[in-house]
């Protein structure tokens, strides 16, 4: 089997969806001349025109607005915006629109759209460029949101996610980007949304974790019996698969590199508590970023929950 | 010299403005000059999008703006800081990512602040910056204070909605502000006619009622004479204007080098607009005219080598910022 990085993996499944349904299109700025910033788009343009790969003006609410009126007619956009602090400038017709037109028009009509954007540190750029703001897109209510952590899953979720009936975001992890390859099937497959992937197996630790982040755990949890857990898709996220392990270990660490105040840990740790409270032998820890803004290099260092940091809420849960 | 400056309206532009326009346009070449020198040395922490080859407009317009008027400016926005006062040494030093730097190290190129000159923020959204500006203007207007606020943004920017629904407010208003849009014909490397059907973003004012001009923005007396009647007219409470100045960026969008190695302009296109290079049109004909001689050139360029030298050496030499400033400044208490 051929070994594929994120962007390759990403570029396929675009290509393999397009090709099968005419009404898959994707827009948004230069992602056709030029492939996009990260050039997941490449060579789209020459294998189906203009028409369905779509240079837009400088200007996130009109993309993401369109992808909205495309979708609720029929077609299935595929938008891309550039950067995840980005897509703030086109909230309005993701939040407003996009994520209620089903239950605005009682099923009449829905959004079957994706927004697809990179996020998280990894290129050095500051704030707008790094964040992780998935907490705040899953919040909302008729919004999907999917984080891919290695290039065969993004190609399955991200197929699921273009065939799926309604809105979803889909986060890339930049940093990842190009930095692993792993073995793609050639063929389209795709990977069920709401369903999360046993990273590894193990039974004193369970430790969830998505995108880059699941990777810093898996190295820090060297020396554990760490279950490892990629949440894959962030809502409506696999209860089961994280309540179930939980169970089985009496432990749980969640990872995540947006800010803990309100992020997505939080609403791993409420679940537990709620459904698996009488297995927990340690509280729940969550390793997280500061709640601050990303800063620019050097201190991004810091701010990026570090192998140490992760190896530390496993002994804490340990010694309990 | 006073024929030409008969030509553009300038009648009784003195020779100590004239100098301040030229030396203040150097200064931003040789700047971003020694940042492309300095780049793949990759002690800067962050990206630079420089603006060598569309320094006039910075210059021309903020010769006009007080040390109180304000500026917001976007992702390249060295230029706009250092013509409006901004020193060298807190710009360089937030570039390698310094305590000692304008953002404290943590903002880098795009996010420069500098409130002592009325850099009230540069953004990295693009547009970002042209609401705020309208805000700013809002206030000085409503606390019945003359300054003036000036907002730079790229022909990309015109694409966002943020223009409009603030050049609709300002006009609306009739704050002071003057919309400086530095049409530089690409937004990355998209062409305006590939965004925009029109092209012709100074017309847009007339919907607005307001003025709208375009102006050569390699031509350092026209940006000049532009900003002249806008911040005048913004000043004397008349209301905004939008000035278009049409210009070119020399080196990628981001990073030092030039793009048409990677076929994302035509050679051609930026071997034209280098012979339009605003600085040596403006040197040429300050000497032609005998307003400037070639010592005085090599004097100005000692000097602010001097200032680039000491400025670099400064962010070297400043620490980089303690952890612990990464909680710092988000809420006014410390954060928790
Ligand atoms: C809202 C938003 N969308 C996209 C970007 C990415 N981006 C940064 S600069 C730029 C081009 C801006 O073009 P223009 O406004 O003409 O300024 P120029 O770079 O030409 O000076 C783009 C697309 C961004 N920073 N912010
Ligand atoms: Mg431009």
């Amino acid at each position: 089997m051929v070994k594929l990085n994120i962007v390759q993996a990403i570029n396929q499944a675009l290509g393999q969806e397009m090709e099968k349904d005419p009404d898959v299109i994707v827009i948004g700025e230069d992602v056709a001349k030029d492939g996009g910033v990260f050039r997941v788009t490449q060579g789209l343009l020459e294998k189906f025109g203009a028409d369905r790969v779509i240079d837009t003006p400088l200007a996130e609410l009109g993309i993401i607005g369109a992808a909205v009126g495309l979708a609720a007619y029929g077609m299935k956009p595929v938008a891309e915006i550039q950067f995840m602090g980005f897509t703030y400038a086109g909230l309005e017709q993701l939040f407003s629109h996009a994520s209620r037109i089903r239950s605005r028009s009682r099923g009449a009509f829905s959004c079957p759209m994706v927004v697809r954007t990179p996020y998280g540190i990894g290129i050095k750029p500051p704030e707008l460029h790094s964040e992780s703001p998935e907490a705040l897109f899953a919040h909302m209510p008729g919004l999907k949101v999917v984080i891919p952590s290695n290039p065969y899953n993004a190609k399955g979720l991200l197929i699921s996610a273009i065939r799926d009936p309604d809105p979803v975001l889909f986060m890339e992890p930049s940093r990842l980007y190009r930095s692993i390859k792993s073995e793609v099937p050639e063929e389209a497959y795709s990977i069920p949304l709401g369903k999360a992937a046993v990273f590894q197996e193990g039974s004193e630790i369970t430790v969830v974790a998505w995108g880059t982040m699941l990777h810093k755990a898996a190295e820090a949890s060297e020396g554990f019996d760490a279950e490892i857990i990629d949440l894959q898709t962030i809502r409506p996220f696999d209860e089961e698969a994280v309540v179930n392990s939980v169970k089985k270990t009496g432990r749980l660490v969640v990872v995540h590199e947006a800010p803990g105040m309100c992020g997505f840990g939080a609403e791993v740790a409420a679940l537990v508590a709620d459904e698996a409270f009488g297995y927990l032998k340690a509280p729940v820890v969550r390793v997280t970023a500061p709640d601050a803004v990303v800063p620019m290099a050097r201190l991004e260092d810091y701010y990026m929950p570090e192998i140490d940091m992760i190896k530390k809420a496993f002994e804490r849960v340990m010694q309990y | 010299m006073k024929d030409i400056l008969q030509k553009y309206g300038l009648n009784t532009l003195t020779k100590k403005i004239l100098l301040d326009l030229y030396k203040s346009m150097l200064k931003i070449r040789m700047f971003e000059e020694k940042i492309v020198e300095l780049y793949p040395e990759q002690e800067m922490k962050c990206p630079v999008h420089l603006c060598i080859g569309q320094e006039a407009i910075a210059a021309g317009v903020c010769q006009h703006l007080h040390k109180g008027d304000y500026v917001f400016s976007n992702h390249r926005g060295h230029g706009h800081c250092l013509a409006k006062g901004t020193k060298m040494r807190p710009l360089m030093a937030e570039f390698y990512g310094k305590a000692t730097g304008c953002s404290g190290g943590k903002g880098g190129s795009m996010h420069i602040i500098d409130v002592e000159n009325g850099i009230l923020g540069t953004s990295a959204i693009v547009g970002g910056g042209i609401p705020m500006g309208v805000g700013a203007a809002l206030a000085s207007s409503l606390k019945g204070e003359d300054s003036v606020t000036a907002i730079f943004f790229g022909d990309g920017a015109f694409d966002e909605g943020a223009f409009y629904e603030s050049f609709n407010f300002a006009t609306l208003k009739r704050l002071p502000v003057v919309f400086v849009c530095e049409n530089n014909f690409y937004a990355t490397n998209s062409h305006q006619s590939a965004r925009q059907s029109g092209c012709r973003i100074f017309e847009s004012a007339a919907s607005f009622d307001a003025r709208g001009h375009c102006v050569d923005g390699n031509d350092a007396l026209a940006v000049y004479k532009a900003a002249q009647d806008a911040v005048q007219l913004a000043r004397k409470g008349v209301g905004p204007s939008l000035i278009e100045a049409k210009t070119y960026r020399w080196k990628g969008h981001v990073g030092p080098d030039e793009d048409w190695t990677k076929g994302c302009r035509p050679k051609e296109e930026l071997d034209y607009w280098k012979e339009q290079c605003p600085v040596k049109r403006f040197t040429e004909l300050l000497m032609d005219k005998g307003a400037l001689t070639s010592a005085e050139v090599e004097d100005l360029k000692l000097a602010i080598t001097a200032e680039i030298i000491d400025a670099v050496e400064f962010a070297r030499k400043s620490a980089y910022p303690e952890t612990s400033a990464l909680l710092a400044d988000v809420y006014r208490e410390a954060n928790k």
